[in-house]
């Protein structure tokens, strides 16, 4: 069945089934393959995407749910990595295997938008739903603060 | 030298900075390359001039460094180009790195010049060293490393020096340019007339006094390509052609598929096919619990269902009706595995223990003494659950496979396809992914195996993917092991005897029983044995092999991961029994030159160490070695009157010997206090009618960032000789130093892990 999607802002036409989910129409379907499988049930965050800027997790959300929707995933945060998350990302070096950063990073970017000067109870509120194997956790919640200062400018 | 038989099948990033440089992941082949391997997007077509093997210079400097170990987090991408560019003297700006390439390393063995300077043995194969594991990537591949940066060095030097009538002492390089007297060329201008020097002799490297880019914490090279979703790793891979198979086998290794109706699923969308794997199906190795091959890496009875996406594939295969035979495993749990294995402990005449280690006489001073104490200590079966759910591609034609994976160790998985594929191996390309964690896992190759094996049968480009419920239950497990200890002290708390009994599942005698050494599995006894760093005067150490029908393999530190957590923990009881500090009970039984003394002191200074915190709140301390290193550490938790415990802080003093890169060893020794951490807290893995049962990270839990501790990173080098791993010895004190913790808050003596099973109310 054709269903018409935004995906960062550009329009594509998928021929799949409605309740697949989000997450396989991104990676398998359109190519888009940053944003990452880990657990399939909502526990690990490694599929987080924004759907008209809120958090999502694309692994338990049906592609019929965003039809008319912005999804947005980590390749559309900028086209240069000049995203302030993803300039603190690199100043602090997050990353370690970067298997469970797209997530997280499109986590803080939905966390960043509701509050854009998070305290660390945000941060742990916001960023408990994704896990990071290699134990990151201290980089990330450093490199969130930093991406608010640059955001302020 | 030459640039003959490149393939350069190869992964490149850029070096180049975070201020903004272009960052690219896969380089575009050339149009002259693209034609000869047109299924093929690893290529990296630098048009660069190969010195040596490890590292190739472009017109523009650019320099390609070869990277023979597997990046999972570890930052070899950055460390091990570092390693060479210290010698070479280019311009650090200028490097990138790129995976060696595996059928090269399987089809042509080392260089020469290697040879010449006693950095590798005739029969090395190219790139000497592979396989990531054992926390060898610096401490085992420096020399070599450093020598192919050394002697590309200096044959730079010999070409600019025969090119402008001087002598090559004469010239130098630096930053990437050669100069003497008033004449100054690019290395890339002399990379090609250096690729055809032969020295008299070869260079010799740099001491780390002579360091100047090591040492230093330069950025991850990887870092921008994972910050926005260009880092490819094996899941992502896509090729031309490829379709998608979604595999389902046996929840009870060694169990059987007796049936599956793949009529009921054939006509949905996208179906493409279904092949029963293993026994009576499709692979050449299928499982097999008796044979040591075929239990390492043979394929589980079970299905495989092809679609033209993974959904689908996914979908019909989960609506298939199956049918499984659990065979004679069926009825095993967990508990039945620990309790027969508690049978044996509890027997010290058991004829199965074997002694690893006596000194003194253990048994009499026991039984003489009046002041004894006793316990038993039991860890669990873990999974690695690396973060990347395992999955593989392959493609196999008449003549060619080609496998694309995230492993550890790239030329094992090459020989894995190639028996699968029934190919020579010089005609297997291994297309090296970044890895989503491996943590030992991906040393193992069986997703190799069976995604070979569908591919062949397929005739055309396949991914397969495990669910994450399916790489769990098919997880290869940290061994569960079980201990008992007893010790005798004098009258004024002076410890005589310490006698540890040791019955454990052995990773030895299921994949390597030529190295067990008179029944003793080296990994298994990790501290236990001689390595115990305590010294008594009467001193025993006996163990017992109990296998099950799990298959079991290397979990980040091994044996190490949980045998200290027994050992701190019952030296901590000693302690507590003597009315002594625990830590300066620990110093009182080291001798005076032992390497574990600094690391405690360093360790306890540096948190401010105390045994006497107000209650509910307690620190506590552990030292352990694992692949050359020590690592001491002092947790200090906080339990709640309602028993909820918190991790606040642990201090690590690390003593590696060297460092070359002091934030990536920071950054290690806090992954692995994570790692440790979760495992002590959470980890645990059930076994029910002979099948896991926490499949998904819904039960089987994770740390997670409201949970994070502080972590303060000690050094406490020795510097000398010692150059010590850093990939996992940070793990096996996490917890013992915060049961010990635990204890110093609460009076409570955790003896079983995981924490979450033990009620810490007030
Ligand atoms: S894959 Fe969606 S939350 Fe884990
Ligand atoms: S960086 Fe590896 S799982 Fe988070």
């Amino acid at each position: 069945m054709a269903i018409s999607l935004t995906i960062n802002g550009a329009s594509h036409t998928v021929d799949v089934e409605p309740e697949t989910p989000l997450l396989w129409v991104l990676r398998d379907t359109v190519g888009l393959t940053g944003t990452k499988y880990g657990c399939g049930i909502a526990k690990c965050g490694a599929c987080t995407v924004l759907v008209d800027d809120r958090k999502a997790f694309s692994c338990t959300t049906k592609v019929s749910a965003v039809v008319g929707k912005d999804v947005t995933t980590i390749e559309g945060l900028s086209d240069d990595n000049s995203h302030p998350l993803q300039v603190a990302w690199i100043e602090q070096d997050v990353p370690q295997c970067g298997y469970c950063q797209s997530g997280q990073i499109m986590a803080a970017a939905a966390l960043l938008s509701q509050r854009p000067d998070p305290s660390d109870l945000d941060i742990d509120a916001a960023m408990s739903d994704n896990i990071c194997r290699c134990g990151t956790y201290s980089r990330i919640r450093s490199a969130i603060h930093r991406a608010a200062e640059i955001a302020k400018g | 030298m030459n640039t003959m038989e490149m393939n350069r099948r190869t992964f490149v990033v850029t070096g180049a900075s975070a201020a903004g440089g272009l960052m690219l992941g896969f380089h575009i082949p050339t149009r002259a390359d693209a034609a000869a391997i047109m299924d093929d997007p690893w290529m990296a077509g630098e048009g660069g001039q190969e010195v040596n093997a490890w590292l190739e210079i472009a017109p523009d400097n650019a320099v390609t460094i070869r990277v023979g170990q597997s990046e999972m987090g570890e930052g070899v991408f950055t460390a091990l180009p570092m390693i060479v560019a210290e010698e070479l003297q280019c311009d650090w700006s200028d490097v990138k790195a790129a995976y060696a390439d595996t059928n090269r390393h399987v089809r042509n063995t080392v260089e020469p010049y290697m040879v010449a300077a006693g950095a590798a043995k005739e029969t090395d194969n190219l790139y000497q060293r592979m396989a990531t594991g054992g926390s060898g990537a610096v401490r085992r591949s420096r020399i070599f490393l450093a020598q192919a940066g050394a002697s590309a060095r200096e044959r730079l030097k010999q070409a600019a020096a025969t090119a402008w009538g001087v002598a090559r002492a004469d010239v130098a390089a630096e930053n990437g340019i050669l100069s003497a007297g008033g004449n100054s060329a690019t290395f890339g201008e002399f990379a090609a007339a250096a690729a055809e020097i032969d020295l008299d002799t070869e260079p010799a490297i740099k001491t780390p006094e002579q360091y100047t880019l090591l040492g230093q914490s330069l950025p991850r090279l990887d870092t921008p390509l994972k910050v926005n979703g260009s880092a490819t790793y094996g899941i992502d891979v896509r090729v031309p052609d490829m379709v998608y198979a979604a595999v389902e086998v046996s929840p009870v290794p060694g169990g059987r598929l007796v049936s599956y109706d793949f009529d009921a699923v054939k006509d949905r969308s996208g179906i493409i096919g279904a092949y029963r794997l293993g026994e009576g199906g499709i692979g050449v190795l299928p499982y097999n619990l008796e044979e040591l091959a075929n239990r390492v890496t043979g394929i589980q009875s079970g299905v495989a269902v092809i679609a033209d996406s993974y959904f689908r594939a996914l979908t019909a295969l989960q609506l298939m009706p199956k049918e499984w035979d659990a065979g004679e495993h069926g009825n095993v749990s967990d508990e039945s595995i620990i309790n027969g294995a508690l049978d044996v402990l509890a027997n010290p005449d058991d004829p199965t223990f074997n002694p690893a280690h006596s000194v003194g006489d253990v048994r009499s001073t026991i039984a003489a003494s009046d002041n004894t104490i006793e316990a038993t200590y039991i860890t669990p079966y873990l999974e690695h659950a690396c973060m990347e759910p395992l999955n593989c591609t392959a493609h196999v034609t008449a003549d060619r496979a080609d496998v694309w994976v995230g492993t550890q160790n790239p030329p094992r998985a090459l020989a894995v396809a190639a028996e699968e594929a029934e190919l020579p191996p010089e005609q297997v390309h291994l297309h090296t992914t970044f890895l989503g964690t491996g943590f030992g896992r991906r040393l193992r190759q069986d997703e190799v195996r069976q995604a070979t094996a569908i591919a062949k049968a397929l005739g055309r480009p396949v991914k397969v993917v495990w669910t994450r419920e399916e790489t769990t239950r098919q997880g290869k497990f940290r061994p569960y092991a079980t201990y008992h200890f007893s010790a005798s002290m004098s009258g004024d708390g002076k410890p005589e005897a310490y006698w540890n009994r040791v019955v454990s599942h052995s990773i030895f005698n299921h994949q390597l029983p030529q190295y067990l050494n008179n029944g003793l599995d080296r990994s298994a006894l990790e501290g236990l044995d001689q390595r115990l760093p305590y010294r008594f005067d009467n001193q025993q150490t006996d163990y017992a092999i109990r296998d099950s029908h799990l298959p079991v393999h290397w979990w980040r530190s091994v044996g190490a991961s949980q045998n200290a957590f027994a050992v701190e923990g019952f030296i901590d009881e000693m302690a507590h029994a003597a009315g002594a500090d625990p830590l300066e009970f620990r110093l009182s039984l080291l001798p005076e030159d032992s390497e574990f003394r600094n690391p405690l002191l360093v360790a306890a200074r540096e948190a401010g160490w105390t045994s006497d915190l107000g209650r509910g709140e307690g620190m506590g301390i552990a030292v352990a070695e694992a692949f050359g290193t020590i690592v001491a550490q002092v947790a200090l938790v906080t339990v709640s009157r309602r028993g909820q415990l918190r991790v606040e802080s642990v201090d690590a003093a690390i003593d590696c010997g060297h460092i070359i890169h002091p934030r990536l060893v920071q950054d290690q020794v806090e992954s692995q206090v994570v790692f440790g951490l979760t495992a002590a807290l959470y980890g645990e893995i059930h076994i029910k009618n002979g099948a896991v049962v926490e499949d998904n990270f819904d039960q089987y839990l994770m740390l997670r960032i409201n949970e994070m501790p502080q972590v303060r990173t000690h050094w406490a080098l020795s510097g000398g000789e010692k150059w010590g791993g850093i990939g996992e010895p940070a793990v096996p004190p996490v917890a013992p130093a915060i049961t010990n913790a635990v204890f110093a808050a609460t009076g409570k003596r955790i003896r079983r892990l995981p924490l979450r099973n033990h009620d810490l109310t007030a």
